[in-house]
């Protein structure tokens, strides 16, 4: 090893203190948040990254945004042998409707999510989590795919992926294959993307008359969420269907409540439905006390934002029948 | 490696790890010490620099992605002698005490009002949520920031009433 970091905060050939500030420097010992040292490659193709992380297996890693991973490589919770930096593979930043899906490529930035008009007339509730994900620079630099993969159960987009019955599409060298966004993560920090594979696209299924919401929880402006709930679905006849509720910061395997989906399909929306929903929900799920609230309150939250999540869900999709589409 | 990264409009080539962030970058190798360091965890924002014309939190970008890319720093808001209506707007509104979080602020504030030149106070007060004030409580950054929108448009339109050194705003 011979980079600055390993021996000292300041390369030895440079004074030690240019500025005469003394605020890092002196000879004085700081922790300084510094990756452990890795390998660096720029894709230029999807092909070339693919190839990369096939040769380097487990010890590659992926880099986009790169606001989740970077500070695990400093806190040393990540030590990948080789980044390989994502960010030039512009035809994985999109958004386009085919079919009766929408398709948003991996590298599709938070901001741009939220400042696309198509995402937020198909689904208010990515527009309801983006406004409330980290702050703008952070937005700035994040990704959709980057979000999924890191496949955290307090990641708000997850849950909105989860909510809205997303599938996302796996690419490895022996062609693409798609999964459904229920069998993505595989727990907490594990998504099915395997060695020499990479999350390219997220495809939502775009149903007519839907409605969508995102209800989130947060101790200060741009926080993790304390916890957060998402719910997506339609009616048909004045009944629910394609419903789906998933919830984040509440424990692993949230991101697809069967039990509450199947209360709500065929159901006809009242104050007294949302009411069994919320129990269920708040019986479902598996919160942890830490230092952004107690287990139980956490379950309170989970209840609380899935009744409101469900009442905004079903006014927006009561307002998109009625009108063309404006929530 | 060897990068290239055009930082306020020039050229700068450096050997560097792969592991060393923008923010080292910066204020080690180019002694640009303006742009400050502060959590190392994107969570207080002091780091902010303009990547592309957009605020980012330097602390979390590796340099070498950097490369080939626009930085621009709080050494480059003035015009020689001449300072940015934003920076202007920080003395006139007292946008500053302790001044650490001020120069990503600034950049912050440049980069909205590049893109909305009339934001409101609600849009102001986003566009800054991600950087940490403990001195001014916001509420004169929020003022600064909308005595250079006044200040631009006024200068924008000569013939309108010079309403850009009326004092403070509603904020």
């Amino acid at each position: 090893m011979t980079g600055p970091y390993d021996r000292a905060i300041v390369p030895p050939d440079r004074p030690s203190d240019p500025r005469g500030t003394g605020a890092v420097l002196k000879g004085r010992e700081r922790a300084v948040q510094v990756p452990a040292s890795f390998d660096y490659r720029r894709a230029t193709s999807v092909a070339e990254a693919l190839e990369l992380l096939r040769r380097y297996g487990e010890e590659a890693r992926v880099v986009a945004g790169g606001h989740s991973l970077l500070p695990m490589m400093k806190l040393r919770l990540a030590g990948p042998e080789l980044l390989v930096d994502i960010n030039d593979l512009h035809e994985l930043d999109h958004i386009e409707q085919a079919g009766d899906e929408l398709r948003i490529g991996a590298l599709t930035r938070h901001r741009t999510l939220l400042e696309s008009p198509l995402v937020g007339r198909c689904f208010p509730i990515v527009h309801d989590a983006e406004k409330v994900i980290a702050d703008p620079p952070v937005r700035n630099r994040g990704t959709i795919g980057g979000s999924l993969c890191q496949a955290d159960p307090s990641e708000d987009l997850s849950a909105v992926c989860g909510a809205l019955h997303a599938r996302v599409v796996i690419r490895g060298e022996g062609g693409e294959r798609v999964v459904p966004m229920a069998d993505f993560h595989q727990g907490p920090y594990e998504t099915a993307v395997g060695v020499g594979e990479m999350l390219v696209q997220v495809r939502i299924p775009v149903l007519p008359g839907a409605g969508s919401a995102y209800e989130k929880v947060e101790r200060k402006s741009g926080d993790w969420a304390v916890a957060a709930a998402g719910v997506a679905l339609t009616l048909r006849e004045g009944r629910i269907a394609d419903a789906g509720v998933g919830l984040a910061a509440v424990g692993a395997g949230a991101l697809n409540l069967d039990a509450v989906q199947e209360l709500l399909n065929g159901r006809e929306p009242s104050e007294a439905l949302y009411e069994e929903a919320g129990r269920l929900a708040s019986a479902h799920c598996s919160p942890v006390t830490d230092g952004r609230g107690s287990a139980e309150y956490k379950r309170h939250l989970a209840g609380e934002l899935t009744r409101r999540a469900l009442r905004r869900s079903v006014a927006r999709a009561r307002t998109a029948q009625g009108t063309t589409g404006e929530a | 490696m060897r990068i290239t990264v055009n930082v306020n409009g020039e050229d700068r080539t450096r050997e560097v790890e792969p592991r060393h962030l923008l923010v080292r970058f910066l204020r080690d190798d180019l002694e640009l010490t303006g742009t400050h360091w502060g959590c190392d965890t994107s969570n207080c924002g002091t780091c902010v620099v303009l990547m592309d014309g957009e605020p980012v939190k330097s602390c979390t970008v590796l340099a070498v992605m950097a490369a080939g890319h626009e930085i621009r720093t709080v050494e480059d808001l003035a015009d020689g002698d001449r300072l940015d209506p934003v920076q202007q707007g920080f003395i006139e509104q007292h946008g500053l005490q302790c001044g650490f979080c001020t120069p990503g602020m600034m950049l912050t504030g440049r980069a909205l009002l590049d893109r909305n030149p009339d934001p409101s106070d609600q849009e102001i007060r986003e566009a800054i949520s991600g950087q940490l004030c403990r001195c001014t409580g916001y509420l004169n950054i929020v003022r600064s920031i909308q005595w250079a929108a006044r200040e631009q448009a006024a200068v924008a339109a000569p013939e309108a009433p010079a309403t850009a050194t009326a004092t403070g705003g509603r904020a």
